[in-house]
């Protein structure tokens, strides 16, 4: 039997990106999340910070027409745009601390039915790369999560505890995987939306924390 | 007006100690030091402190992975200690792997933070960063307005290194745009503070007072990059 289609890590990051609102202060990091900035609502005005101190940054740079003192949290070459601003490093970890991004969001490893997650070490390596990650993580507003359902092994990430060091501690709200889109709440994960093909059963069966299925469940909504 | 002006990079870090506590600032490339960095690695001081972003060996470039390769650091303080991926073995990661080198990490505005807290003569902060981890265990933790924090030191430099896109020849600074980084807090952070410079060093009054990043005070010596330097 063919495997069942999963959703794209564009379409993933698009939909997260749906959630945002009118003049949120947006953090993408690196990796994955950075393609949330490939679908914004022209219609929404956002505006982006990046750790290493840019406020209001635009689109990636063409090639051939980048800028070598404007990167992103990534190290890419982004794009100037009207109105954007530039600061220092412990500036621009003060806007983070001081509570002015609106939401943040990030790959993880594994996310659990509590809020936790974990994003900067595995235990079978020696040190770690936390870089803005933890700063971000308890400070901003939101912490949105975009990653893979199940390890390449196909192991659970969604899980009831996580078992590798934590990141910060109950601060996730949402979180679209592969399989779906997943709201965090006092009670555990909510299936907010399903992938195409996919019904609550069989998603659960590749979860390891009990999911609550909403009657308002929703198939997952793609860029117009 | 004391001379800062010096005619090579080699010349700005002669001297530097064995043991010493270097500054590396840097973000993706932009604001990198490397010619001082290729310089110190001329040198060969040893048993050296860095405090980076990351442990180096980014691209196939000078920074401070070359010292780290040639066994000039002992102990990194960066944000990083894993590769990027765990498919890149970095020299760091290697060494680190066989003890060879030791790490202190710390999230990135904690490290930017504790430098701030050095150059301005506060004795700690408390920050809800890391509260819950691991990181935070075994530091005093305090409830402030109804949130628990922990509580971080300063972190002093004896050098940093900074590269800057403008100067005076009183030292004043300029930046262009995520050049800027660890830059500032780096250079009020450090004992000593060597600046590697894009332009021309222009005379002081040059610059406009209002558009100075770093005032020329943090500032010891200078060199200009030469067109057959290190230039990205």
């Amino acid at each position: 039997m063919a495997e069942k289609p999963k959703l794209e890590r564009q379409a993933m990051c698009d939909r997260l990106a749906m959630e945002f609102q009118d003049e949120w202060i947006v953090n993408l990091g690196v990796g994955m999340p950075t393609l949330c900035s490939n679908y914004v609502d022209p219609s929404r005005d956002i505006i982006t910070h990046s750790e290493n101190g840019v406020i209001g940054y635009g689109p990636l740079a063409e090639e051939g027409k980048e800028d070598g003192h404007l990167v992103n949290a990534g190290g890419q070459f982004v794009t100037a745009q009207p109105g954007m601003s530039i600061l220092h490093h412990a500036d621009s970890f003060a806007v983070i601390r001081g509570g002015m991004v609106d939401v943040t969001v990030m790959g993880a490893y594994e996310v659990a039915g509590n809020g936790d997650f974990a994003n900067w070490r595995i235990p079978s390596r020696k040190g770690g790369g936390i870089g803005g990650a933890m700063d971000l993580a308890a400070c901003a507003k939101r912490v949105f999560i975009a990653m893979e359902h199940n390890t390449r092994e196909g192991g659970p990430k969604l899980l009831n505890r996580c078992t590798l060091p934590i990141t910060a501690p109950g601060v996730v709200k949402l979180l679209a995987t592969d399989l779906g889109l997943f709201e965090i709440t006092p009670e555990g994960f909510v299936l907010r939306e399903h992938a195409p093909g996919w019904n609550p059963e069989e998603i659960q069966e590749l979860t390891e924390a009990k999911l609550i299925i909403p009657p308002d469940l929703k198939e997952f909504r793609f860029r117009a | 007006m004391k001379n800062k002006i010096y005619s090579s990079f080699d010349q700005a870090v002669e001297g530097l100690p064995d043991g010493s506590t270097v500054m590396f600032p840097g973000f993706g490339g932009g604001g990198l030091p490397r010619n001082l960095i290729a310089a110190l690695h001329r040198q060969g001081a040893k048993d050296l402190t860095g405090v980076s972003n990351n442990a180096g060996a980014l691209d196939d470039k000078v920074d401070v992975g070359t010292l780290v390769e040639a066994g000039q650091m002992k102990k990194m303080i960066c944000a990083f200690t894993a590769a990027t991926h765990p498919s890149r073995i970095t020299p760091f990661v290697q060494m680190y792997n066989n003890d060879e080198i030791d790490a202190e990490l710390v999230p990135q505005g904690t490290l930017a933070e504790r430098m701030r807290a050095a150059g301005a003569g506060i004795g700690g902060f408390y920050t809800p960063s890391s509260v819950g981890t691991e990181l935070a265990e075994g530091k005093e933790h305090r409830e402030i307005n109804g949130r628990m924090h922990v509580l971080e030191h300063p972190l002093f430099g004896d050098y940093a290194f900074i590269r800057a896109w403008k100067a005076d020849t009183f030292g004043n600074l300029q930046f262009r745009l995520t050049q800027r980084n660890f830059n500032v807090v780096m250079a009020m952070a450090a004992t000593v503070t060597i600046v590697e410079v894009e332009n021309e060093i222009v005379e002081a009054g040059e610059l406009e007072p209002d558009h100075i990043h770093v005032p020329g005070i943090y500032v010891d010596r200078m060199v200009t990059i030469p067109p057959d330097g290190i230039w990205y």
